[in-house]
């Protein structure tokens, strides 16, 4: 199952994602980057059922593309939080994207922002969030550690601490991570684990 | 001109309606009245079952890998309806057009059918752009097809392989919708006995005929122990030039060549005192 964990800091978010790609019991490769960058300053992590994953994601970004070109201005990350929560709620009840989603990015003049978004098409804005088994071992964990002042390398710390009980406690544990940071200067990946 | 309508009149207002009650007529009147229904509770559950037990189907192994020299696709050729073998010559390997294949597994109609329409739509593509499709935007298509036709019973999971002017190019696309790109994959009921040897025995660097050798082996093994999988052997590969299939063996051929001596073989029981 799909694990993604977020983490907001001062002037940064931090995002997380398992590698794995899963068909039933097996998995077919250990370098899928789930992470898929919005625009220059936000990132999706999208778990959930194979196909809808990459459909609602390449709908979505296309669509959010299009407007900044019609209008030429961006969306903030609120905006695409709504739009992207709104795509959802409408699908729902005709032929529903099963996935669930973290939407991190950083606004100029705003800071950073993480929002927690189901399939049931439910937001919320968030300090910390996950999705997936792995989200239960890590959130309390995070709930412990978080502070509004936390810097890039207590959070990539926390990050770490997170991944290192998933490993320890879940059955089903995923082999592989992904951790990218989104600040004031874009997404970049800061490490594999 | 006026339509004869009387067939209708006469039907429905003749005397015999009239005198006859309408149970009677209505068990005169066809085979549908009189067809003894299953006795089931809820008979489209039932249906849906029995229709799926039917449905020609492939337990099948497949696999797919790049290496050094190419693309290696390996198939068997066993088709199953429930746990009867249906076939044993089930072309499982379907040639999109000269530098595209793609493999089926899953439903045989599904796999058959919506293959065909991505090699129409490849060249099509080819007649409107004047060059060859890539493997990805192909691998692309049928994805985008099987996506717009999900939730609805469709069933393949399939390898798309071939190479275009960006090198050899391998995607796994199934009825879900996902589309993953990569260098090992296998399909199928088998692939698990399948990936057991295929990932022993994989390198980049290993030559063509080690290459054809592995898929050849791989496809054996799981034959051997997927009671759906089996008859033949394929195996394509593909280069540069396009593809060209090298290998076509009865797997019970390949049994008898790998273990000559039936007390050598692995799974020769011992007796138990």
């Amino acid at each position: 199952m799909d694990f993604f964990m977020g983490i907001k800091g001062k002037d940064f978010v931090l995002v997380c994602a398992d590698t794995s790609a899963v068909h039933s019991i097996i998995s077919i490769k250990q370098d899928e980057d789930k992470i898929i960058p919005v625009d220059t300053h936000k990132v999706f992590c999208i778990a959930g059922e194979a196909g809808d994953r990459v459909q609602f994601s390449e709908y979505i970004i296309a669509n959010i593309k299009l407007y900044s070109l019609r209008n030429e201005t961006g969306l903030s990350t609120k905006s695409v939080a709504h739009y992207t929560r709104g795509e959802l709620a409408t699908a729902l009840r005709k032929s529903p994207y099963h996935c669930n989603l973290l939407v991190a990015g950083f606004d100029e003049g705003m800071g950073p922002s993480l929002y927690w978004l189901d399939y049931l098409a439910t937001l919320h804005k968030v300090n910390t969030g996950g999705t997936g088994y792995g989200s239960y071992f890590a959130l309390s964990l995070f709930d412990k550690m978080w502070h509004p002042d936390l810097s890039e390398d207590e959070a990539v710390a926390m990050m770490e601490a997170g991944i290192a009980e998933i490993k320890k406690r879940l059955v089903v544990a995923p082999p592989h991570y992904i951790i990218k940071v989104v600040d004031k200067n874009g997404v970049r990946e800061v490490k594999k684990v | 001109m006026l339509l004869d309508t009387s067939v209708l009149e006469v039907r429905y207002n003749s005397s015999r309606a009239e005198a006859e009650p309408l149970g009677n007529i209505l068990a005169a009147d066809g085979a549908a009245a009189q067809f003894a229904l299953p006795a089931v509770k809820d008979i489209d559950a039932f249906e849906r079952e029995v229709v799926e037990m039917v449905k020609p189907s492939h337990g099948t192994t497949t696999l797919g890998f790049i290496f050094q020299g190419g693309v290696i696709i390996a198939v068997d050729s066993r088709a199953t309806m429930g746990s009867y073998i249906s076939s044993q010559t089930v072309k499982k390997v379907i040639e999109i057009n000269k530098y595209l294949l793609g493999t089926m597994a899953g439903g045989a109609a599904d796999c058959q059918f919506w293959q065909r329409n991505l090699g129409t739509q490849c060249r099509l593509f080819e007649l409107n752009n004047g060059k060859r499709i890539t493997v990805r935007a192909a691998s692309k298509l049928l994805s985008n097809t099987m996506f717009s036709y999900r939730g609805m019973g469709l069933s393949m999971g399939t390898m798309v392989a071939g190479w275009d002017p960006t090198g050899p190019g391998l995607y796994y696309v199934d009825s879900d919708g996902q589309r993953t790109k990569g260098q090992v994959f296998s399909v199928g009921s088998g692939s698990l006995y399948a990936y057991g040897v295929l990932d022993a025995g994989y390198s980049w660097d290993m030559s063509v005929d080690d290459a054809i050798e592995l898929g050849r082996r791989s496809i054996y093994h799981a034959t051997f122990r997927d009671c759906a999988s089996g008859g033949t052997v394929s195996v394509y590969h593909v280069t540069e030039d396009g593809w060209k299939k090298v290998r076509g063996d009865d797997v019970t051929e390949c049994h008898f060549e790998y273990y000559p001596d039936p007390s050598n073989h692995p799974s020769t029981g011992t007796p138990v005192i």
